[in-house]
């Protein structure tokens, strides 16, 4: 698979303080999150794929394309949505977007089009017709997106889209967000700092801390690698020949306190036979969970231990969905 | 596709070609401006003085017209030459300030006042084009105001009054034409450069007729203090009219510039310290905007 992102030895430095610290790394996910803490340098990161940064070492491809040497092609593929307010207060909704829309080289008539769609898609349609300054944050929040969207990107970079939103409206931005991603015709790329906004709606991740890679997820993978992972609960507590009728299947066991078992299925096995047996044995499973790291857990061990190297060689052949820290964690 | 499939769906139509797209930006400000009646009437109000210089060129070749009101002869005392012309310039040139000073700072302070510039850059579309882009709308302006009437009374003078003419004060259309370029670019990026830095409209209108005013005040200060010329240097009314008479006449000055934009006989500074005077105000400007003109302001 093609990367989206690569970055090869990625240095930004404002004045003597490195922001971004030699980053190395090959992207492949439909949505990838970047996630870290205020600070990381995750705005930095997006600031300079889109060329607002210079590098002072190193550089980063989007589809292959260089974004120091082909920074306008690299411009003309991405999607935009900031996190800070950005927009013309005294313009209509409709008229920055069809704006932008032509700055992003769409002919008048297709830009006021695609803008009076977007703003139906994000939920605005109403409310098109209104300065854009008397919007409330929601949908200063929604008008950003529209006009992200409305030229039709390949990339979309989404800086923390859910701040200040309330819950209704932060649901309502997931959900859209999701709906663009299942759409299959763009990759974004999801900048936050919450959690669960990454967990939600990518299959990649890449976690900064202090400028470097602190660690490399692909949360696609990882559901799946959990999935023989279990945890069941049973009624009236375990009994051994339970244990030993499943342990014969080939699963690895531990029994908790009250009726609780952790087990990891071999291969082959299905969910079906642990129920078969536990008829067999007269127990009655109540609960059945695939046990898996979260994100949570994820993003603090990569606070507490993943660091890459100022310093780094520079990178082997990626492979699609790796990242290469040398002498980190993965 | 209808507007309410609310789905989203990429694009792949055709794109418009690249080096236009900063004309997208003046066709969006003319809409705006065309909203403001004021500067509507104003600039309407702005070409009253070349139709009335239309008028008097066409009475000064027409006896019957002048014979109509009784002023038969009156034709002698009307002349058209380097002064009607710098005069034309000096007073279009007075209101292209004002109008700079309306039109100017609406230019840039808004994309900077919610940070909507990072939203343009994030386009294929360069800091140049932006700059050119809003520059345009002043240009266009201005050169309605300034060259465009002046090279079309040219015409009319030299249809009314032969070949000839045309060919002995073709210097007249030249210095029209450059001279007015020359104060459009200096308004332009003044304009563009106030509104980048005070984001308060009034205030860059305002600051802009301080600059005119503030530098002649101060370079006569110097004057008087130190009692030398190179006090001009700071006075921009001076430096463009003196870059006007030099354009207009050369060497062999026999006016001290235009209404407006005198440049005292006498008191001349070498014409290379005007032209050094009008780059470095130029320069600056465009340090300033390129300052502020960033996709994302760097706070170290």
């Amino acid at each position: 698979m093609e990367p989206v992102i690569e970055l090869d030895g990625l240095e930004v430095r404002f004045g003597n303080r490195a922001i971004l610290k030699q980053l190395r790394a090959s992207l492949t996910g439909r949505a990838i999150g970047l996630l870290g803490p205020n600070g990381a340098g995750k705005s930095t990161l997006l600031n300079t794929l889109l060329g607002f940064h210079k590098p002072s070492a190193g550089t980063a491809r989007i589809f292959g394309r260089d974004v120091r040497t082909h920074a306008r092609d690299v411009r003309g593929l991405i999607g935009y949505m900031p996190e800070n307010d950005s927009f013309i207060s005294s313009m209509t909704g409709v008229r920055f977007v069809r704006l932008m829309a032509e700055l992003a080289g769409l002919p008048p008539e297709h830009a006021l089009e695609r803008a009076h769609e977007a703003f139906f898609y994000v939920g605005l349609g109403e409310v098109r017709y209104r300065a854009l300054g008397t919007y409330s944050l929601g949908m200063k929040q929604a008008a950003k997106l529209a006009q992200a969207i409305a030229h039709g990107p390949k990339l979309l970079f989404l800086d923390e889209p859910t701040n200040g939103l309330d819950p209704p409206a932060r649901t309502r931005m997931i959900q859209l967000i999701q709906e663009i991603r299942d759409r299959g015709d763009l990759h974004l790329i999801l900048s936050s700092h919450l959690l669960r906004d990454v967990e939600e709606c990518c299959d990649q991740v890449l976690i900064l801390k202090d400028g470097n890679v602190a660690a490399f997820c692909n949360l696609e993978e990882e559901r799946r690698a959990n999935r023989r992972f279990l945890e069941i609960e049973t009624r009236g507590g375990v009994n051994g020949s339970f244990l030993e009728a499943i342990e014969k299947l080939g699963c690895e066991t531990a029994a908790g306190v009250q009726g609780r078992v952790k087990l990891i299925m071999p291969d082959g096995l299905e969910v079906r036979q642990l129920y078969e047996i536990a008829a067999e044995q007269n127990v009655q499973i109540r609960r059945l969970n695939h046990k898996r790291d979260s994100l949570e857990d994820i993003f603090l061990k990569a606070m507490e231990t993943g660091q890459q190297p100022a310093a780094a060689p520079p990178p082997a052949k990626a492979q699609a969905g790796d990242v290469e820290v040398p002498n980190g964690r993965l | 596709m209808a507007v309410y499939k609310k789905t989203y769906r990429p694009y792949d139509g055709a794109l418009t070609a690249s080096w236009r797209r900063f004309l997208v930006i003046p066709r969006y400000a003319f809409e705006d401006l065309h909203r403001s009646r004021f500067l509507t009437i104003f600039y309407i109000g702005s070409f009253i003085y070349p139709l009335i210089c239309a008028l008097i060129i066409w009475v000064q070749h027409n006896a019957s017209a002048l014979g109509l009101i009784g002023a038969q002869g009156a034709n002698r005392l009307i002349s058209i030459n380097v002064t009607f012309f710098l005069n034309l310039i000096g007073w279009q040139s007075m209101l292209a300030l004002f109008l700079a000073s309306f039109v100017g700072p609406g230019q840039v302070s808004p994309d900077l006042a919610n940070n909507a510039l990072s939203l343009y850059l994030a386009r294929p579309f360069s800091r140049v084009e932006y700059v050119l882009g809003k520059m345009s709308v002043l240009v266009i302006l201005l050169s309605l105001m300034t060259w465009v009437p002046g090279l079309l009374l040219f015409g009319l003078q030299g249809y009314l009054d032969g070949w000839q003419w045309v060919h002995d004060n073709a210097r007249l259309a030249w210095a029209m034409f450059f001279g007015a370029w020359i104060w459009i670019l200096v308004l332009s990026l003044l304009a563009l450069a106030l509104s980048a830095w005070v984001k308060w409209k009034p205030a860059a209108g305002a600051l802009m007729f301080g600059v005119f005013f503030v530098g002649a005040a101060f370079g006569a200060i110097v004057n008087g203090v130190q009692r030398t010329n190179w006090g001009y240097v700071f006075n921009i009314s001076y430096v463009i009219g003196s870059v006007w008479v030099d354009l207009f006449e050369g060497v062999n000055k026999t006016t001290n510039g235009a209404v407006f934009f005198r440049a005292p006989q006498g008191e001349e500074l070498p014409m290379w310290c005007s032209w050094a005077a009008l780059a470095g105000l130029c320069g600056i400007c465009l340090y300033m905007l390129a300052r502020k003109i960033r996709g994302m302001e760097v706070v170290r």
